[in-house]
Parts: C-alpha cells; structure tokens; sequence
C-alpha cells in the first residue's frame, strides 16, 4: 500500500468572509462553520476562538485535537465510519494543513479532560502549543446525557477538520511525502536480510467514555487485528476519550503516530516495517488474555523478528501492557515498550502498576506525577473553573490570580506513549 | 569568591597507615588532605580546599559503628566544612558502609551536604542509595582518577545547591528516585533505536529497569494435613500485647519469635498488631483475624491437622525493604527446618 501525505503549512489562522487557504494563511468564516455545527440538536451553542503560538491563552478542559486532512486522490475519505463512509483508506494522496488544529472544549465531559498552555511553563509540555488552533467552544443541549455530549463534542470536532481539509483539495504540495509497505512475500524478497518488525499499537477501549474507533467500530467489540500504517494517516482511528490528558492519544496523535513515522524513516535500512497491530485495553481479565494472545499471535503469524509496543493510559492497561510484552518475548520476538510513570510527586514510588523481567527495553515519557506551576493567562478559553477536577488537578488547583499548580497528568498530551515528545525520566 | 571547606573521609588504606593489620584504626582527626585528598585538591582548582581528613579502620568503624559515628560527626561539626566526601570505596564492602553511614550522617544529622563513591556491587550501595548521592565508580582503585574527577565536580555542584538532573545525566547511582528531563530525541525514535540495538543483539540501556523480582514457586500442595505439623508465619504484625521486643511499626528492623503453647484463642487482652500501614481496630479487637491461631487449634483437636507449631514468627512488612524480609525469612526458614515444620501458613494483612 502507497500514501502520500503532501503537507499544505499553514502558519497563521484567522476569521474571514470566506473560508479559504491563501499562500500560509487558513482563512475561517466563523459564521458558516458555527451555523455548520449548530446543526446538531446535541449541542446548544458552539462559539469559535482562535489560539495561536506565543498567545497568552489557556484552553481548558481540551476534549480532542485533530489535524485537517483531505484525500485528493485515492479510495474513500478522512475518518472513515466517522465523517466519510466507510471505505477503505490509506492509498493515494492525502493533504494535510500542517501547523493547525481543530481543538474541541466547553463543559467539561469526565473528569478526565486536560489544558492546552499557548505560552508560559506549561506550552512547553504540550505539542499543540506550536499549532494554529481553532477551538470549538461547545455547550450541551439541555437533557442529553454523558455518552451523547461525548458524541455530539467528538463528531463536531472531526466534521471540522474535514471542513477545513475540503479547503486544501486544489492545491498542489510542493512538501510530499511518499509512505510504502509491501505485502508479505513482496516484503520479504524485496528485503531478504532486514529484520521484520511490526508495531503494536493499544488502543484505550475500557468503555465508560475511554473508547477508541477504528473505521467506525469501537475498539472494545472488537478482536486484535492488523491495520496498514497508512491507513491510521487518512484518520481511520479517531479518539473518544475522555481519559487522563497527558498519556491519551488524540486524534491528532493517531494520524501523526511518531512510531508510525519513525520506522518508515528506517524502512528498507534497519528493517522491514512489515504492518501495524491494533489492539485494545479492556476492563475483564479475559479480555486481555484473549487480546494479549491475538496480539502475540499474530505477530508471529507475520514472522515478525521485533516490534514496538505503545501503551495508552495508565494502572490498569499496564496489565494489558505487560501481557503482551511477556507473550510477545515468549514467541522470541523481541519487544520495546513505550510508557509513562506514575512515581508520586516526589518520584519515589513505584512507577507502573504491572512489570515483568521480560519487558527489559522501556522507553519512558516521563513522570505524570510531577507538580507545574502554571502562571495566569490573559485569556481563557472554555472554563477555568475546572482546574480543581480534571486529573492531576485537586481542590485548590486554581489560585486566586489564575495560576494553576497540577500534576503534568493534567496537561494534553504531555506524557504522550507515542513517544510523541522529548520528556522522559531516569 | 571564598573557596568551598572540604572534609574528606578515608580508610587506614588509603591513609597508607596500613593495611587489614591496621584496620582497628581508630578515627583520628588531621588538617589538610591526606592521600587520595591530593588528588581531589588537584581537581578543585581554585573553587575548594580540603581542610581536614577523618581516617578510620574499616574494622573498628563496622565494629563500633555507633561511638565511631559519633566521634566521627563531632570531628566533621568541630571543622565546620561546607561539603563532606567520603571514600571513593570502590569494591571495599566494609570501607563502603563505612563511607554511606558517614556521608549519610553528616546529612542528616549534620545538615551538610555530604556525597561518596562506590562500585555499583559495594554493599553500601543497596544501603545508601536511596539516602546519597553516591557516584558510580570503577571496583578497583585503578579507577581512582575517573572517580575523583566525577565525585570532584559532582561534589561542588552539591554544596552550591545547584539542580541536581537524573542519575543518567550526573553519574550518580540510581536512588530510585525518579526525576523528569528533555531527551534530545523523541520517544519513538529511541524506541525505534533501541529495538534495532536488541535485535542485532547488541548493549542498550533500558530507560526504566523494572523492579527486581524475586518470584518464588510454591512448593507442591501437603499430601496429607491431617500427619502435617504447620507453623504460622505473619507479616501482619501480630505480637503478644505490649509488643515486648518493641517491633517498629514501620520498617521493621526485627522479627519476632512467640510461644504459643497453651494458646486457643488470641483475644483482646493478650495480643495486638504493631503493624502502622492499617486500620488496627479489628487485628486489635481479636488478632486471630490476622494470625488464626483458634481455627488451626480447632483443626489440630479435630485431627484435620496433625499439630500446630508451638511457636509463630512474626514481623510487620509495613514499608520493611525486601533485602530485611529477605533476610528475615531466611532465618525464620532455618529455625522452621530445625523444628521439623512440615508446612507454613503465611498471612499478611
């Protein structure tokens, strides 16, 4: 399967009378867009903000972020089963707005929903501070319950995107990127002495509003599969988590998956990146041995010689975490885990809630644990107020002036196990 | 700028008094550097002096740990210093916890910063990790000039109270304490590296080692209980009331070893917990819910047991490091053995 991804850089966002893209310059009409999303009977108000680079802005609780894509050439369209129909992706020409984002915020959905810092201490923990942001500001209809306000919050978000990907479907990318993986036997001639690895990719799926969809399908009803990297760039797995923010993937992280790019950057060198496994993070023991032994399964299947392995959430998917890792090792394939920590404020405890001797290559992004000083913004988008409930957060968070002291737990993003980010831990 | 005051601490070794014939030393006080100081002083440079030198024997510290610790704190108070060093100690074990039980008084009770250094297999290091900073060194003294020039530099950014990064970035051994820092390169990409390194079956270092594990399988079930001689064994703090061998609540330095002969029933006048990490209104009430003695008394008169072991051991596992349990448990099996035990009931809280 083929994909290029041609970048559109968009390096500044503003309302205009016409939605359009102009040289770097992603032109928004505020009216048509907001009477676009109004639409949905779920949803009783949804006011449109912009949040840019450098901007002395707090955007909080953040729901999602998602990147604008469109396809140009080739089968189906982004997020199938979500916005487009399902169909298959993953092959032809995709464009992307690179350097803005759909972010989505109003009352807060769970507890479990973060901030996103546009300046300050806390900007350089979250990717999305480097981004053009239009934020949805999306207030729930009186009566509707959680999973519906999750729903309407989640569909608003990516018919957003799509909205503003429609807008980069004439223009030629003079940046394009070409993503190719081989078929089985293909890959194995074309590369006979590269080591075939594979990248294992949990999905958070324990249900409660911590779901992940695949084309549509939530994650939790569905067995371990394989998927094509490429087809996770046309935003085939779209996020409606509603988990702790600094270790949930985003949509925006699904589509820029850095294990993803990162191997392809090796591809045909170090190794033969052979596909992607998705599986998911249930509540029920059983669950997990079957998902665990899919997982493994196969991968061995696919002869794979090595792959990543990349955790969403914290405590319990450590079990799924560890599982996989011991199964995988117990085929002789070799495995790397990507994960964060939890360590206590102080870094002293015990970091992951499951650990085996097996699982001896971590890569760490970090402990979510430690305290930040957040200084005051000039502005604040969605509601401060709930600084003293979203995780990592604690009654008292909110300080009189502004200034939030939380838990990195707290920030979107900042412990990402994609491996997204710099910070780590020793 | 005024230089930094320096104590260093050595052994009668490296004080060249002599060797294991003179390692009932006893701790001696002298201005300036003395052996391996002179090394130290050359790496200082102009920014710290070493003013004095504690020497001790490593014989004598271990066997009189408490007066040589004192002697040694009211040496260090006396010169004043802003830094205390001790060793490096390299492989020595003695010389080692000699060093950690110095360097970690001084800290504590002294309030002066104070840092060593050791190979990472020196039994001080499993003791004073979590309490030090102590640099990884080389086993052998061939290693002694890596060692000062680390433990030199490290040693100053200590006593300037500078920000300390991870045990990666500084050289120290880790303490378990986890610190966060900006790698250079994102998390996949070091993912990515790594499994290439694993692969080729090539050295890499993973970024967090899991805990040890000391997993032990059971022994396979008791053929016949009703012939069986079982003991009781508790983690849970159970102790004759008024805990007479004063078992701390909390990081139990002890384990203790009660008669029981005679006993049907644990009741609220004969036995509590010591145990802090839980609620011990219902252990206290009738300590039989943690160790029960009542139901195996029952089993033994029913013949569903052939007897009871007349002693029980207990301990409390409450923040108790696994290198104390382990120890406990070696000795508690021994003593179990000799008394012919055939099986042993575990129980926590």
């Amino acid at each position: 399967m083929k994909l290029e991804l041609g970048n559109v850089p968009i390096r500044d966002i503003q309302f205009g009378v016409e939605s359009k893209i102009v040289g770097d310059v992603l032109y928004i009409n505020r009216k048509e867009l907001q009477d676009m999303l109004a639409a949905d009977q779920a949803l009783k108000s949804v006011a449109l903000e912009l949040a840019k680079p450098g901007d002395r802005t707090r955007i909080m609780p953040v729901k999602d972020v998602i990147e604008p894509r469109v396809k140009v050439r080739g089968n189906g369209g982004v997020f199938p089963g979500a916005v487009s129909k399902v169909s298959l992706v993953g092959s032809g020409r995709t464009n992307v707005l690179k350097g803005a984002a759909v972010v989505t915020t109003g009352k807060v959905v769970g507890f479990q929903e973060g901030l996103i810092d546009m300046a300050g201490a806390g900007a350089e923990y979250t990717p999305f501070s480097k981004l053009n942001n239009l934020v949805l500001v999306c207030e729930p209809a009186e009566g509707i319950n959680q999973y519906e306000h999750e729903k309407a919050l989640r569909l608003a978000g990516l018919k957003t995107a799509t909205y503003l990907g429609e807008l980069a479907k004439e223009i030629e990318s003079k940046d394009v990127a070409v993503y190719q993986t081989y078929g089985m036997k293909e890959g194995i001639e074309k590369f006979p002495d590269l080591k075939r690895v594979g990248y294992v990719l949990m999905l958070q799926s324990q249900g409660l509003m911590h779901d992940t969809y695949v084309y549509g399908v939530d994650m939790k009803q569905s067995l371990t599969t394989i998927i094509n990297p490429t087809e996770i760039m046309d935003g085939a797995i779209v996020s409606g988590n509603c988990v702790s923010a600094c270790d949930k993937n985003t949509t925006y992280h699904h589509q820029n998956n850095p294990v993803i790019a990162d191997l392809f950057k090796e591809q045909g060198k170090n190794l033969n990146f052979v596909c992607v496994i998705i599986t998911n993070e249930t509540v029920y023991l059983a669950d997990k041995e079957r998902s665990s032994d899919w997982t493994a399964k196969l991968a061995n299947l696919l002869d794979l010689d090595g792959v990543i392995i990349s955790q969403e959430g914290f405590g319990n998917p450590d079990t799924d975490l560890i599982m996989n890792c011991k199964k995988l090792e117990g085929y002789g394939i070799d495995t790397v885990i990507i994960t964060d920590e939890y360590a206590g404020r102080d870094g002293a405890s015990q970091s992951l809630a499951d650990g085996d001797p097996k699982a001896d290559a971590v890569i760490t992004s970090g402990n979510a644990n430690e305290l930040i000083q957040l200084e005051p913004m000039d502005k604040v988008i969605g509601h401060a107020r709930a600084a003293d409930m979203i995780s990592g957060g604690f009654d008292g968070s909110l300080k009189g002036n502004g200034s939030i002291l939380v838990e990195l737990q707290a920030i979107t993003g900042a412990t990402n196990e994609l491996g997204f980010n710099k910070l780590s831990a020793r | 700028m005024e230089k930094i005051k320096v104590v260093h601490y050595i052994n009668q070794f490296f004080a060249n008094i002599g060797g294991e014939e003179k390692a009932g030393y006893e701790p001696e006080y002298r201005p300036g550097a003395v052996g391996p100081g002179k090394a130290f002083l050359a790496d200082f440079g102009n920014d710290a002096e070493i003013i004095g030198t504690v020497i001790c024997g490593d014989t004598y510290f271990n066997q009189n740990m408490e007066e040589a610790k004192k002697t040694i704190l009211r040496m260090v108070r006396d010169a004043g210093p802003d830094l205390v060093i001790c060793g490096p100690a390299f492989h020595a074990g003695r010389y080692g916890i000699a060093c950690g039980c110095v360097a970690s008084a001084v800290k504590r009770e002294l309030e002066i910063p104070a840092i060593t250094g050791m190979y990472e297999e020196n039994p001080g290091v499993d003791m004073f990790k979590k309490d030090l900073y102590i640099i990884a060194t080389k086993a052998s003294a061939a290693g002694m000039r890596a060692a000062v020039k680390a433990m030199a530099s490290f040693g100053l950014r200590v006593a300037r109270g500078e920000k300390i990064g991870t045990s990666a970035q500084e050289g120290y051994i880790p303490n378990g304490i986890r610190v966060n820092f900006f790698e250079e390169k994102r998390g996949s990409e070091r993912a990515v590296a790594m499994l290439i390194k694993k692969m080729a079956g090539e050295a890499f270092t993973t970024e967090f080692p899991m805990p040890d594990f000391d997993r032990v399988e059971p022994n396979p079930a008791v053929k016949d209980l009703s012939k069986a001689k079982l003991a009781l064994v508790t983690s849970g703090g159970i102790v004759p009331k008024g805990n007479p061998d004063h078992i701390e609540s909390s990081s139990a330095s002890k384990f203790g070893e009660y008669d029981i002969d005679g006993v049907y029933d644990l009741t609220e006048e004969t036995y509590e917990t010591a145990h802090g990490g839980y609620d011990p209104l219902y252990a206290n009430a009738d300590a039989d819910r943690v160790l029960p003695v009542d139901i195996l008394r029952e089993f033994e008169q029913e013949a569903k047991i052939g007897s009871l072991y007349n002693r029980f051991y207990t301990t409390v596992g409450n923040g108790t490091a696994v290198a104390k349990a382990k120890e406990y448990a070696a000795e508690i099996g021994r003593r179990l053995l000799a008394a012919n035990v055939d099986a042993v009931i575990l129980t926590s809280t």
